[in-house]
C-alpha cells in the first residue's frame, strides 16, 4: 500500500513539474517574451480577449503569484482561452484528445508487439546472419527521422500497393500507417532493451546452470528469460508513452491528421501560448498516468518490489 | 568476485563473443611474467579501425563536414537557380537525386543545406554538453545538497519529453537556425546529465580515485591525473551518439517548418517541401531523408568505435 | 568381476581459441571415480578446475575444443559426440550440478516450488503432477530445510543464503543422479552456513550412494569431507592419490606449498622473517581510539524510494601503536565500513575517531592532511585501487608527491626503497598495473601505503582477493614489514585464521555490532560469545 501511495505522489509530482517547465519556459524565460506576445499580440486579435488574457495572467504581479495563480487555475481545470481561437483551451484540447489517443494507443500496441517480437528472434534465430540484423535493427530504427519513415510508409503502403490510405483521419485503416510509424521508434527502444537483458540472461551464470541441470534453450529463453526481461521492458514501455506522445506532432502533420500534435503545432505557429502549454501539460498527465500504470503493474511481475523494501 | 577482470578485456571488444573465459590463465596466477595483455588491446584497435563500415562512416561524416564549409567541392551547380522547363525531374547522372518544383537542382540543395543543418546540430551538441558538463560534473563530484538540486532538477525536466521542451523554446524564441540550435540543445540537456553526472560518479567512487585522495591530491589535480583520461573516451563517443540525435531532433524541428526558411535549403526543409510531390516524385522527399539517416548512421558507428578503442 | 568405475577420463584436454590466442586450460588430465566415492578437485584459480566442471556437464563455451582419449560415465562415452538432446537427458538423470553462487542460480522472479516443480517435470521419473508438490517439499526438509513448506512457496530473495544452496542440492536430486559436481558450493556463503551445507552433501552422499566431485580451493574442506583428491596447477593433474595421504605428505612442491599456505588457528601471530633488522619507531604514544561510530547508508532507488541501510551502530575500538588489531566479521558486518571511516573516506554519522589525541571525522585543512600522512590504506581488490595507465613508480610515488614530502633523487629513493621493501624488482617501476598479477599489484599497493612512513594502515580484505600461495606472501611481507617500521594496522577480514595469524586483538563484529573484542589467545580458547564460539568451530580445520 505505501508503495502504490507513493507511486501516485510520483505521478503528481511528474504533472506538476511539467506545468513548472511549462511556465518557466513560456513565461518567465527569457526576457518575458510570453508575455510579450500576449499583450502585445497582432492587431486583428480582440482587445477585450486582450484585456481579459492580461487578467488572467497577471503580467503586472510579481513571479510568484503568476505562478501560484497559474497552478491554481490549471488544478481547476482551466487552462485559459487561445489567443488566435478565442475559445477556451480545455475545448480545443478536449476535442483533439480522442484522436490522439486512439493513434497513441495503436502505436503503444504496435511498438510492444514489434518490440518483443524483434527481441526473441534476436536471441533465438538459427542463423548467425539473421540475428546480427535482429540486434542491429533497432539501432537502424532509431536513425529515422520520423518524418521519413512516415513518407517511406505512405509511398509504398498506399501509392504503390494502395493498400491503406495515404491520409485523412476516416476509420481505423487511416490510423495503421501513423500508427506504425509513431510506433517504429518506440519499439526500437524497446527491442533494445528487452533484446539486451535476454542475451545478458541466456548467456550468464544462470542460464549456465539452468543448462546443466537439463533445462532445454527454449524454456531458457521462454520461460526464464523472458519473465526477467519484461522487468526493465516494463520501464522502457513506460517511457515510450512520453517519445509516442511527441512524436504524434509529426506523425500527425505528415498523415495531415488531427489531434493534440496538430493543436500544437498551430499553437507554435501562431505563439497561442495558452493552447502551446494546455497541450504540453495534458501530455505530461498522459504520460505520469501512463508510468503510474506501469508502476502498479510493477510488483506482478517483479516480487522483489512487492515484498522487498528494505 | 574481484578476480573477473582479466576477461573484462576480452569480452568488451566483442559482445557476441562467448563470455565463459573465467579461467584462462593469464591472470593471478602467472607471477613475474607479461601476461600478453597489452598486444590483444593494440590488434583489437587495428581490428576495429579496418572495419569498412567503420571506414565508409568515417569518410561520410568527413565529406560531410567538408560540405558544410565547402559546398562547391562537391556541385558546381546553383542551389538556387531555377529551371522551370525541367522541374520535378527523375534522378539523371546530371541531376543525381532530380530537380524540385522550380527545376532546382536537389542534389546542391542538400549540399548547400548541409551547412545549416550540421551547424545547427554542432551549435545544440555543443550548448547541451555545455550546461549539462558543468551540472553533471558538479552534481557527480560534489554530491551533498549540490546533487540533490540538479538531480530534482533533471527529474523535473525529464517529465516533459525533449521535443516538446524544444517546441516551447520556439514559440518564445521563434523561428530560424539558431533558434532551433537553442531549443534542441536546452532539450537534451536533462538527458545529458543524467548520463554525465552517473559517469562521473562511477569515476569518482572507484577506488584509485580514492587512493588518490588519501594521497593527498587535490581535486583539481585528482581530475586531470585521474578522472580526464578515463572519461575523454566515454565522452567523445557520447558526443558523437548525441551530435545523431541532434540532427534527428534539428531536421524534424526544420520539417514543421521552425528552422530557416524557404528558399534557403536545409535537410529538413528539404523533405518538407518534396512531401507535396511524393505521389508524383517520391525521390524528393525520400533522398534527403535517406542523406539524414546514413549521417546518423555514421556518427553512431564512429561512436562506437571511438567507445572500443578507448 | 568388478564393476567398473562410475566416470573414467583419460588424456582430457581442453583448448580455449580467442582471436588466433589459444590458451591450454586442461592438459591430459585423467581421472576415474568409483560409486559412492568423493573426489576433492584442488587448484587456485587458473587451475582449470571449473573447465574441468563444465566439461563434464557438457557446459563449455563455444570457443573451447575438447580432445581426449577416454570419457565415460555410467556407461555413456562422454566425448563421443553427444547430441544437445542427448546432453541434456544425461543431465536430467545420471550428472548433477551444484553451483558456486546460490544467489545467482535461482530465478529470482519465480517461486522456489516453480522452479523445484519444472526440475520434477523435466525428469526422467515422470512424477505425476498431482504428486510434484509433495515430492518437492519432501526433497527440500531431506536436504535439512525445517520449513519446507514456507520456503516451497518464497521466492529466492526471501530465504536465507544457506537454504538457497540447499534449494540448489535439492534440484540436484531431482533426476536421482549418480553423479554430483559442486563447483565451490560453500565459496558464496559464510562461514557459519558453510559447514551446514557441507553437512548436508556429506549425509546425501552416505545415504544415497551418490558420487561427488568437490571443487574447492579450501584444503581443509578437501581433508575433511573426501576421499580422494586431484591437485591441478595450470591445467594439468600433480598429484592424486588419498585425501588423507596427499594431504600428510604431499609429494609435489605445489602441494606442500598449497599446504604451507594454509593459515592455522592454532599457531600464534607469525613470526617475522629472521634477520629483519628494526627500525627505531621512535617515541610513538598514542594510538587510535574510535568511540561509539555508528553509519547509516541512504541509497536512493526511482521503486523503492528512500533505502537506508544501517551498517554500522555504535562500535568502540581501540589500536595501540606497533600493533594490529583485527577486526573479523561475515559479509554485512560494517567492517569495511568501519575500516572507511577510520582511514577518513567515509564520515561517521555519530561517533568520533581520535588519532593521538587528533580527531579524525572533524578534521579539516592541513590538520587532515598531516592526519592523512599517518593513516594510509591498503584496499581490498588490487585491480581497481590501482590506476590503469599509471607506471608503478607512478603510482608508489603519488603520496610523495601528493603530500609534498618529497621530489627529485630523494622521491627517486624513496620509491625505489618501497618497492625494495615489498619485494618487488626494481624493474618493475617503469611498467603498468596490467602487466602485474593479482599478487604483484598488491605489493605495489602496500609499496604506496607505506612511502610516507605511516603510524597506521588500515588493511581493508587485503589477501582475500589473492590465491592461497600469494596470500601467504603478502601476509608474511605485512608482518615483517611492521617489525621493521613499527606501523599498526587495523586489519579487516572475514578469515578468522588470517586474523589469528596476523593480530594482537581481534574484535568480532556482526551487523554493526562489536559482539566481544580482546587479545587474539583468549578470544579464541575462550570465546565469550555464542556467535564467536559458532564462527570457531565451523572452520574447516585440519584434524
Amino acid at each position: 500500500m505505501r508503495y502504490v501511495i507513493r507511486r501516485v505522489l510520483y505521478a503528481v509530482f511528474v504533472v506538476w513539474a511539467a506545468y513548472t517547465i511549462t511556465w518557466l519556459l513560456l513565461f518567465y524565460l527569457p526576457g518575458n517574451s510570453a508575455s510579450m506576445i500576449i499583450s502585445g499580440a497582432g492587431a486583428d486579435v480582440d482587445q477585450t480577449l486582450l484585456a481579459s488574457l492580461e487578467a488572467r495572467y497577471g503580467l503586472d504581479r510579481p513571479a510568484y503569484e503568476q505562478y501560484f495563480g497559474l497552478l491554481w487555475q490549471t488544478v481547476t481545470g482551466d487552462l485559459g482561452t487561445s489567443i488566435t481561437l478565442g475559445v477556451p483551451v480545455a475545448v480545443v484540447v478536449g476535442g483533439a484528445l480522442p484522436h490522439t489517443l486512439a493513434l497513441g494507443g495503436l502505436a503503444l500496441a504496435f511498438s510492444v508487439v514489434l518490440g518483443l517480437g524483434i527481441a526473441l528472434l534476436a536471441n533465438t534465430a538459427r542463423a548467425t546472419w539473421l540475428r546480427n540484423i535482429l540486434f542491429s535493427l533497432p539501432s537502424v530504427f532509431l536513425s529515422f527521422p520520423v518524418f521519413l519513415t512516415g513518407l517511406i510508409l505512405i509511398q509504398v503502403f498506399a501509392f504503390n500497393l494502395h493498400l491503406l490510405p495515404a491520409v485523412g483521419n476516416d476509420g481505423f485503416r487511416a490510423l495503421i500507417l501513423p500508427a506504425l510509424t509513431s510506433g517504429i521508434p518506440a519499439s526500437a527502444a524497446i527491442a533494445q532493451v528487452t533484446a539486451k537483458s535476454l542475451y545478458e540472461y541466456t548467456h550468464g551464470p544462470q542460464a549456465t546452470f539452468l543448462t546443466a541441470r537439463g533445462v532445454g534453450r527454449g524454456r531458457i529463453v521462454y520461460a526464464h528469460g523472458l519473465r526477467n526481461a519484461v522487468i526493465p521492458a516494463a520501464t522502457i514501455i513506460g517511457m515510450s508513452v512520453g517519445g509516442i506522445l511527441a512524436g504524434a506532432v509529426i506523425t500527425e502533420t505528415v498523415f495531415s491528421r488531427q489531434g493534440l500534435g496538430r493543436v500544437l503545432q498551430a499553437g507554435v505557429v501562431s505563439q497561442d501560448v495558452p493552447v502551446v502549454q494546455g497541450v504540453v501539460i495534458i501530455s505530461a498527465l498522459l504520460f505520469a498516468l501512463a508510468n503510474l500504470a506501469v508502476d502498479l503493474f510493477y510488483p506482478r511481475i517483479d516480487p522483489r518490489i512487492r515484498l522487498g523494501i528494505a | 568476485m574481484t578476480l573477473q577482470f582479466e576477461d573484462r578485456a576480452v569480452a568488451e571488444h566483442d559482445e557476441h563473443a562467448e563470455t565463459a573465459l573465467a579461467e584462462v590463465p593469464g591472470g593471478i596466477a602467472v607471477v613475474g611474467t607479461t601476461p600478453a595483455r597489452a598486444r590483444p588491446r593494440r590488434s583489437a584497435r587495428v581490428v576495429q579501425l579496418t572495419q569498412p563500415s567503420f571506414i565508409l562512416s568515417a569518410l561520410l561524416v568527413v565529406a560531410v563536414v567538408t560540405a558544410a564549409f565547402l559546398p562547391t567541392l562537391f556541385t558546381s551547380l546553383d542551389p538556387y537557380a531555377t529551371d522551370l522547363a525541367n522541374k520535378l525531374a527523375a534522378p539523371t547522372w546530371q541531376h543525381p537525386l532530380g530537380t524540385d518544383n522550380l527545376g532546382r537542382d536537389q542534389y546542391a540543395r542538400v549540399v548547400y543545406g548541409t551547412g545549416n543543418t550540421l551547424i545547427a546540430s554542432l551549435l545544440a551538441v555543443v550548448l547541451g554538453l555545455s550546461v549539462s558538463a558543468v551540472l553533471g560534473i558538479l552534481a557527480g563530484y560534489l554530491g551533498g545538497w549540490v546533487d540533490e538540486v540538479v538531480g530534482r532538477f533533471v527529474d523535473i525536466f525529464l517529465a516533459v519529453p525533449g521535443l516538446l521542451v524544444s517546441l516551447m523554446i520556439v514559440t518564445t524564441l521563434g523561428y530560424g537556425t539558431i533558434n532551433i540550435a537553442i531549443a534542441v540543445g536546452i532539450g537534451s540537456v536533462a538527458a545529458f546529465t543524467r548520463i554525465l553526472r552517473a559517469e562521473v560518479l562511477r569515476v569518482r567512487e572507484s577506488d584509485f580515485v580514492t587512493a588518490a585522495r588519501l594521497s593527498g591530491l587535490r581535486w583539481w589535480s585528482i581530475l586531470p591525473r585521474h578522472v580526464f583520461p578515463h572519461s575523454i573516451g566515454p565522452l567523445i563517443a557520447l558526443l558523437a551518439l548525441q551530435f545523431g540525435e541532434a540532427l534527428l531532433a534539428i531536421s524534424a524541428l526544420s520539417f514543421l517548418g521552425f528552422g530557416v526558411q524557404p528558399p534557403e535549403p536545409e535537410w529538413g526543409l528539404l523533405v518538407s517541401e518534396g512531401r507535396t510531390y511524393l505521389s508524383s516524385a517520391w525521390w524528393l522527399a525520400i533522398l534527403p531523408g535517406i542523406v539524414i539517416v546514413l549521417v546518423v548512421l555514421a556518427a553512431n558507428r564512429v561512436s562506437k568505435f571511438i567507445e572500443k578503442v578507448t | 568381476m568388478t564393476t567398473p568405475p562410475l566416470l573414467q577420463v583419460a588424456d582430457l584436454s581442453v583448448r580455449y581459441s580467442t582471436d588466433g590466442d589459444d590458451v591450454l586450460a586442461l592438459d591430459r588430465v585423467s581421472l576415474s571415480l568409483e560409486r559412492g566415492e568423493r573426489l576433492a578437485v584442488i587448484g587456485e584459480s587458473g587451475s582449470g578446475k571449473s573447465t574441468l566442471t563444465h566439461v563434464l556437464l557438457g557446459i563449455l563455451s563455444r570457443n573451447a575444443h575438447v580432445t581426449a582419449a577416454r570419457g565415460e560415465l555410467d556407461g555413456v562415452d562422454l566425448f563421443g559426440g553427444l547430441t544437445e538432446t542427448q546432453w541434456t537427458e544425461l543431465r536430467r538423470s545420471r550428472v548433477a550440478y551444484i553451483p558456486q553462487d546460490p544467489n545467482i542460480a535461482l530465478n529470482p522472479v519465480l517461486q522456489i516450488g516453480r522452479q523445484l516443480d519444472e526440475a520434477l517435470r523435466l525428469s526422467p521419473r515422470k512424477v505425476e503432477k498431482l504428486r510434484r508438490r509433495d515430492e518437492a517439499i519432501a526433497l527440500l526438509e531431506r536436504v535439512g530445510i525445517a520449513d519446507a513448506e514456507r520456503v516451497y512457496a518464497s521466492y529466492p530473495h526471501q530465504v536465507s543464503g544457506g537454504q538457497r544452496q540447499r534449494v540448489l542440492i535439492a534440484i540436484a536430486l531431482v533426476g536421482r543422479p549418480r553423479l554430483i559436481v559442486a563447483d565451490e558450493p560453500t565459496s558464496g556463503l559464510d562461514v557459519t552456513v558453510q559447514k551446514t551445507v557441507l553437512d548436508a552433501l556429506d549425509e546425501l552422499v552416505a545415504e544415497t550412494g551418490v558420487s561427488l566431485i568437490l571443487v574447492t580451493h579450501d584444503l581443509a574442506v578437501a581433508r575433511q569431507r573426501t576421499d580422494r583428491v586431484l591437485v591441478l596447477e595450470r591445467g594439468r593433474v600433480v598429484e592424486s592419490g588419498a585425501t588423507a595421504a596427499v594431504t600428510d605428505d604431499p609429494r609435489h612442491a605445489y602441494t606442500r606449498r598449497l599446504l604451507d599456505a594454509v593459515p592455522s588457528l592454532h599457531e600464534g601471530k607469525l613470526a617475522p622473517t629472521p634477520g629483519l633488522s628494526q627500525v627505531d619507531p621512535g617515541h610513538r604514544e598514542g594510538g587510535l581510539v574510535a568511540q561509539g561510530l555508528v553509519k547509516t547508508y541512504v541509497t536512493r532507488d526511482p521503486r523503492r524510494g528512500k533505502i537506508l541501510t544501517p551498517a554500522v551502530g555504535g562500535v568502540d575500538l581501540a589500536i595501540e601503536p606497533g600493533t594490529t588489531y583485527g577486526l573479523v566479521g561475515e559479509s554485512g558486518s560494517g567492517k569495511s565500513t568501519i575500516a572507511r571511516i577510520v582511514a577518513g573516506i567515509d564520515r561517521a554519522d555519530e561517533g568520533s575517531v581520535h588519532f593521538r589525541g587528533q580527531d579524525v571525522a572533524r578534521a579539516r585543512g592541513a590538520d587532515l592532511r598531516t592526519l592523512r600522512t599517518r593513516i594510509q590504506y591498503v584496499f581490498q581488490n588490487p585491480y581497481t585501487s590501482l590506476n590503469p595507465r599509471f607506471r608503478i613508480f607512478d603510482v608508489v610515488a603519488e603520496p610523495l608527491r601528493g603530500f609534498k614530502v618529497a621530489s627529485g633523487a630523494e622521491l627517486d629513493r624513496r620509491v625505489r626503497d618501497a618497492l625494495d621493501v615489498v619485494g618487488l624488482e626494481p624493474s618493475i617501476a617503469t611498467r603498468t598495473p596490467t602487466e602485474l598479477s593479482g599478487g604483484q599489484r598488491q605489493r605495489v599497493a602496500i609499496a604506496r601505503s607505506i612511502v610516507l612512513r605511516p603510524e597506521l594502515i588500515v588493511l581493508d580484505e587485503p589477501v582475500s582477493a589473492l590465491d592461497v600461495s600469494v596470500q601467504a606472501q603478502i601476509m608474511q611481507l605485512l608482518i615483517d614489514l611492521q617489525h621493521e617500521f613499527g606501523a599498526a594496522y587495523l586489519f579487516i577480514s572475514h578469515d578468522l585464521a588470517v586474523i589469528r595469524e596476523l593480530s594482537d586483538r581481534v574484535g568480532v563484529l556482526r551487523r554493526g555490532e562489536l559482539l566481544e573484542e580482546g587479545p587474539v589467545g583468549e578470544v579464541f580458547a575462550q570465546p565469550k560469545h555464542e556467535y564467536t564460539r559458532r564462527l570457531i568451530d565451523s572452520i574447516p580445520q585440519f584434524a
